[in-house]
């Protein structure tokens, strides 16, 4: 027991290691590594064969592309809308500010299906938005627009929240010295400031990404989840292999789903340790 | 000099938060109202039938078990852990803290599929669980019946208490921990009177977003519940009447939304005033 | 001996912070463990108090061996560097903590409490919380919560650090006393030798996980015994080619040390210095700072740079002007040891056998110069 903590690590004087270390472990075990391992475990089942056969069919490719393109874009606009939105709410201050900034969390608060039915409502060609868009012969709903504009609402937050904190602790002295040394304000920004918003803008886009690859509740509704038209997502693939009891099968591209979010997670695990080092230099 | 720059200066900033104003209000503020207007579209007392239907009573006492046991399970969980990872030093930390921040990077039907593939009919823990039932007698269910619903909840949600105390406890550091355990208290002393004060706040700001996410949640309980009326919570009740497709019914979906919606707000609005507290410590 | 270490080895990782380490400190004394950060005397600390355990060696408190007795039984007071204040409580109740874990009776809790205030000076504020309270009064709790249980033995880590520089002295000078006052056996970590000094009986100095010299402060001061040392106490110039200097011959040292006040400038018209002309080096002056009591000089002496104290009281000096530069002496050393090497010249000239040094500093010679 001694050595775990011996050598490299200070001792622990506060009591009750063990028993705490245990019941985070067993919990963590109990609830999340086991069931996720279930995954991998019946996933080892599936011969290579089976396992790509599963993922280049064809609807299966499509889903991915659909998930991964749409989410892309959405990620993409986000991250543009979500500096400039992150930019006013730091350094701006105009009334109604603060409800500004505590609506940015209402994807996060907002039930996904609640989400997900309203908005495909909005943009359907009933709707009140969808009404003025279909007069010029453009369908948002059930088409790869309305779902990547779900995949924006969804993934706003993200941006906005990762930009923020760094915005506020930036030091605006930066930019005074790069006003002094003569350039301007619009050159500032894009050569000062921007670089050092990047890496967060990075985050926040891996982060939109990632859940957009994800994201169920709010995307169903709207996408129409047609195989024609190539408007179904991963997750919902996964519903529905499930809901044919293809056990096999929903595996198969939930074992690939889990590999790209934990590519994902790394590559933004990258982005911050980079960050976090730059900041120590 | 300075002169020339303020008014194109003064123009950027409008127009920026004129984008924001308008980015925000389209994207978040519109779907608010749409859920509000659709509810209410065959007036008041069709609202209220809607409300009042077994369905979705059943449902509501559903979404409500399943958020306070996932309350529970997870502010228990995210207070231990927080205080194992911020107060004693070991080996593995790092991969520990990465690993309780795994369901906030993959799809919630994932999810839902991993509990399928431990505890359904082809699930590595079914036999266990078959015995176990034949020793008590009893049939253990955990797929497709409340215990499963959850489990899913839970795991969606198993990161959000301790995320928001850890930088809280780590922003804290160990000292007065360790000058408490010098004097010679106990762990349940030094908890209760030294650490507990500093994470009050960052664990009810948890709880909240926990909570928040605990009753929409939809992709990872919709893979796990199946029978309207007994399994159903309030977001899968909003999908299975959305999906009847009769305008009484999308009418009567929009109408339970709009509960989901009113306590969404109502944690927003709590998340922003919990918040300065929490972050503070 | 009240605490002894007995051959302590530690590492962290590849890193050595303790190397053997031997130490002994009497009953009642108030020992400083002084070091530049890195050089292990903070782990020294730690592990007398048991928040750190050795790899080998052997720890005795009061002829007790503590190795495996946990840092709650040591019957230690431990302060730590940011006082480590509980800051959910009142200061009454930081100092009860202790006790109250003691199960110590409230009345007693509450004698014993009182006692310490007054003994502190923190009366009035037993209902403050420490973020309302300065730095001087923060240390003043910690000090009186470590001490609140009676430990025989008290731990100090770098106790003025979190201190403004203006109420530090005034602390030291405080804490000094009281410990003195109670008697306690107390150990602090320090990097700053001006404090060690001022406050400690007993200086232990470290470097690199290994003890370089052990002594009172003036023993410290004038007899540093090793290179590093004597280029960390006082306030050192190291020069390698100190045999170019007058009055110092060449021999088998790597280098010497020079403190500012080994060094004597003067004018060359100083009528006092006459004697002595001859055993001078021309120095250029390069810069001067004001130190508020005095002037400190910098001097270009044939391409060494040497530190040296003005009185301002003597004639006034300016940059660029030419001085005369007497050494009285210097700390010659080698790779293990220093030698303390005096001025020949002066000391051939010297025939009245009164120190230049001591005559030039005498009452009647001081102001005229």
């Amino acid at each position: 027991m001694k050595s775990i903590t011996s050598k490299k690590q200070p001792k622990n004087i506060i009591p009750a290691f063990g028993i705490n270390l245990g019941i985070t472990i067993a919990m963590l075990s109990a609830l999340i590594l086991i069931p996720l391992a279930s995954i991998l475990a019946y996933s080892l089942r599936l011969t290579p064969g089976d396992f790509f056969r599963t993922l280049s069919s064809e609807p299966v490719r499509f889903a991915f592309g659909t998930s991964i393109l749409c989410s892309f874009i959405a990620a993409f606009i986000n991250a543009v809308f979500g500096t400039i939105i992150a930019w006013v709410l730091v350094r701006y201050s105009f009334p109604g500010k603060r409800i500004l900034d505590g609506l940015i969390e209402l994807p996060f608060a907002l039930p996904t299906a609640v989400a997900g039915i309203t908005l495909s409502k909005m943009y359907s060609t009933t709707g009140f938005i969808g009404k003025i868009f279909d007069r010029y012969g453009i369908r948002i709903s059930y088409t790869h627009i309305g779902l990547t504009i779900a995949l924006i609402f969804i993934g706003i937050p993200f941006v906005v929240r990762a930009i923020e904190p760094v915005l506020e602790k930036y030091d605006p002295s930066y930019e005074e010295a790069a006003c002094m040394l003569g350039a301007g304000k619009t050159e500032t920004f894009f050569k000062v400031t921007l670089k050092e918003l990047f890496p967060a803008i990075l985050t926040g886009f891996g982060l939109a990404f990632a859940r957009g690859i994800g994201e169920y509740g709010s995307v169903i509704f709207i996408s129409g989840n047609s195989q024609k038209e190539h408007t179904q997502v991963i997750s919902y693939m996964i519903m529905q292999k499930l809901n044919y009891l293809d056990y096999g099968q929903a595996t198969a591209i939930a074992l690939a789903m889990l590999i790209i979010s934990f590519l994902l997670l790394l590559f933004i695990n990258i982005v911050q340790i980079r960050q976090a080092k730059r900041k120590g230099a | 000099m300075n002169e020339k720059h303020t008014k194109p200066e003064k123009a950027v900033q409008i127009i920026l938060i004129l984008i924001s104003v308008l980015f925000i209000t389209v994207m978040l503020i519109f779907p608010l109202f749409s859920v509000i207007i659709n509810a209410l579209k065959k007036g008041f007392s069709f609202y209220l039938s809607a409300l009042s239907t077994e369905y979705v009573l059943s449902a509501l006492k559903v979404t409500l078990l399943a958020t306070g046991i996932t309350l529970l399970v997870n502010t228990f969980f995210g207070v231990i852990a927080s205080f194992t990872l911020t107060k004693y030093h070991f080996r593995g930390k790092q991969i520990l803290t990465t690993l309780i921040d795994i369901p906030f990077s993959i799809s919630p039907v994932i999810a839902g599929l991993s509990y399928i593939m431990l505890f359904g009919s082809l699930g590595i823990a079914k036999p266990l669980l078959d015995r176990i039932g034949a020793f008590l007698g009893t049939d253990i269910q955990i797929v497709f019946a409340l215990p499963g619903v959850v489990l899913a909840t839970i795991f969606v949600t198993f990161p959000f208490v301790s995320r928001e105390i850890i930088p809280v406890l780590n922003q804290q550091g160990s000292e007065e921990e360790e000058a408490a355990a010098l004097m010679g208290a106990g762990f349940f002393t030094i908890f209760r009177k030294v650490t507990f004060p500093h994470m009050k706040w960052s664990m009810i700001y948890g709880m909240i977003l926990c909570a928040s996410r605990a009753l929409g949640e939809f992709g990872a309980v919709s893979a796990l519940s199946k029978t309207r009326g007994q399994t159903f919570t309030l977001p899968l009740e909003i999908d299975a009447l959305y999906l009847s497709g009769t305008a009484d019914s999308i009418v009567a979906s929009f109408a339970v939304s709009s509960i989901l919606v009113l306590i969404s707000i109502l944690i927003l609005i709590l998340r922003n005033l919990f918040e300065y507290r929490a972050k503070k410590g | 001996m009240y605490v002894q270490l007995e051959d302590i080895n530690k590492t962290f990782g590849d890193y050595k912070v303790s190397d053997h380490i031997s130490i002994e400190i009497e009953k009642g004394k108030l020992v400083a463990l002084l070091g530049p950060s890195g050089s292990g005397k903070t782990t020294i600390l730690r592990m007398i108090a048991g928040l750190e355990t050795p790899d080998s060696g052997k720890i005795f408190i009061n002829e007790k061996l503590v190795n495996d007795i946990s840092p709650a039984k040591r019957g230690i007071g431990f302060l730590f560097q940011n006082y480590a204040l509980f800051r959910y409580m009142t200061v009454y109740q930081n100092i009860a903590f202790g006790l109250k874990v003691k199960k110590i009776p409230k009345k007693q809790i509450r004698e014993r409490i009182s006692e310490l205030i007054s003994l502190t000076g923190l009366d009035g504020l037993e209902k403050r919380y420490p973020s309302e309270l300065s730095g001087g009064q923060k240390q003043r709790v910690a000090f009186a919560r470590a001490l609140a249980p009676e430990p025989d033995l008290l731990l100090l880590d770098e106790p003025f650090a979190a201190i403004d520089a203006k109420v530090r002295s005034e602390l030291r000078s405080w804490l000094r006393e009281m410990i003195h006052r109670i008697g306690i056996t107390s150990i602090f970590v320090t990097h700053d030798q001006d404090e060690a000094v001022e406050v400690a009986d007993q200086i232990i100095i470290t470097n690199k996980g290994r003890i370089e010299q052990t002594g009172t402060p003036k023993e410290i001061y004038k007899a540093p015994q090793t290179p590093f040392v004597s280029m960390f106490i006082g306030n050192p110039t190291i020069i390698k080619d100190y045999w170019k200097l007058q009055g110092f011959e060449k021999g088998n040292y790597e280098g010497a040390i020079i403190r500012p006040e080994f060094v004597e400038a003067f004018k060359s018209d100083n009528a006092r210095f006459h004697k002595f002309i001859d055993c001078s080096d021309e120095g250029i002056i390069t810069d001067i700072l004001f130190r508020g009591n005095n002037l400190e000089l910098k001097l270009d002496v044939g391409g060494v740079i040497l530190t040296a104290h003005r009185s301002l009281e003597r004639r006034p000096v300016s940059i660029g002007e030419k001085m005369r530069v007497i050494i009285y002496r210097i700390y010659a050393y080698d790779n293990e040891k220093t030698y303390l090497l005096e001025n020949e010249e002066l000391l051939k000239r010297d025939v009245d056998n009164t120190h230049l040094e001591a005559y030039l500093y005498s009452k009647e010679g001081y102001m005229i110069v």
